[in-house]
């Protein structure tokens, strides 16, 4: 019980001003990158998506602040495939934290893992849509 | 003084480098830095649940979990059961990436797989809580569909990881 106290204990230590300094980076920039959301997306089909995983990798969040972000998009006339790319990078691929994930499960793991998603957010909002397209 | 400064943990040196650049960028711009502080504060206080919540988690994780355990359920030996755990848990363990990362990072210290933690970690739009807000701006049917995706592709890049991780592939 006192071990798991203790080890407990480490971990707040560590993760408590990693998360205060994390969020007040988030703060600082997303502000300033949100505004130019409606430029970026010009309603090109294959480009979107692209610019829509970037647009969502620089981009950091909880889902849900996605989920407005890209429903406000979708009004402002955004791409459907632009918008689900966005949301689903926005999620899985952390590059404002890749420090934070590197210090945690290693270099090799964080690299790989967000270069992944990367790919898989542009690739799943095409399935997507096609998929939408045949059956709905 | 720049010996103290030297050991101090990389985590207490970003946050004293974050609040520098909330100084300085209050000098350039205030109106800005006051608008951002406020919704700094928020986002704090909306994440004090969650880390109290994590931090129990993590107290019970070293408490009750041992490495067997881990071993056995999400280990390298835990075949496709490790998989559906990890998918499951993906589905219903909530909360920002930056809070889980410590307790990914404790059970990978007690032998979880590396293709396991990115399985969970590759899926952080399909959960339970979010669902009705996705629902609510994109529909049912797209709702159905790329969660789908998502799900299948969360376990295809954890099988791709895990083998990369084995074989130290870079």
């Amino acid at each position: 019980m006192r071990s798991a106290f203790l080890k407990t204990i480490q971990n707040i230590k560590m993760s408590i001003p990693i998360v205060i300094a994390v969020l007040m980076l988030v703060n600082l920039i997303n502000p300033l990158i949100q505004k130019y959301y409606p430029q970026i997306f010009t309603g090109n089909y294959f480009i979107d998506p692209f610019l829509g995983a970037v647009a969502g990798t620089v981009s950091f969040g909880i889902p849900i602040a996605s989920y407005i972000t890209g429903g406000e998009l979708l009004e402002e006339g955004v791409s459907l495939i632009a918008v689900t790319a966005f949301i689903i990078s926005w999620s899985t691929v952390y590059f404002i934290i890749l420090p934070l994930e590197i210090s945690f499960l290693g270099k090799r793991f964080a690299i790989w893992r967000n270069a992944l998603n990367f790919v898989s957010s542009i690739v799943i909002a095409i399935l997507t849509i096609i998929t939408l397209k045949l059956f709905v | 003084m720049i010996k103290r400064l030297k050991k101090l943990s990389n985590s207490i040196k970003f946050l004293l480098v974050m609040i520098v650049v909330y100084l300085v960028g209050g000098l350039f711009n205030l109106e800005y830095i006051v608008s951002v502080s406020v919704n700094l504060w928020k986002n704090v206080v909306e994440i004090v649940p969650i880390l109290a919540f994590v931090f129990f988690m993590l107290f019970i994780i070293n408490l009750v979990i041992n490495p067997e355990k881990i071993k056995r359920h999400l280990g390298h030996d835990s075949g496709f059961k490790g998989w559906i755990y990890a998918s499951l848990g993906s589905i219903f363990i909530s909360g920002p990436p930056y809070v889980l990362f410590p307790i990914l990072a404790e059970l990978k210290k007690h032998g979880m797989k590396d293709s396991l933690i990115a399985t969970f970690m590759n899926n952080r739009n399909v959960q339970l809580p979010y669902l009705p807000v996705m629902i609510f701006y994109f529909g049912v049917p797209f709702t159905i569909i790329v969660s789908a995706y998502i799900l299948i592709f969360a376990v295809i890049n954890g099988m791709i990881i895990g083998e990369v991780m084995d074989k130290s592939i870079i």
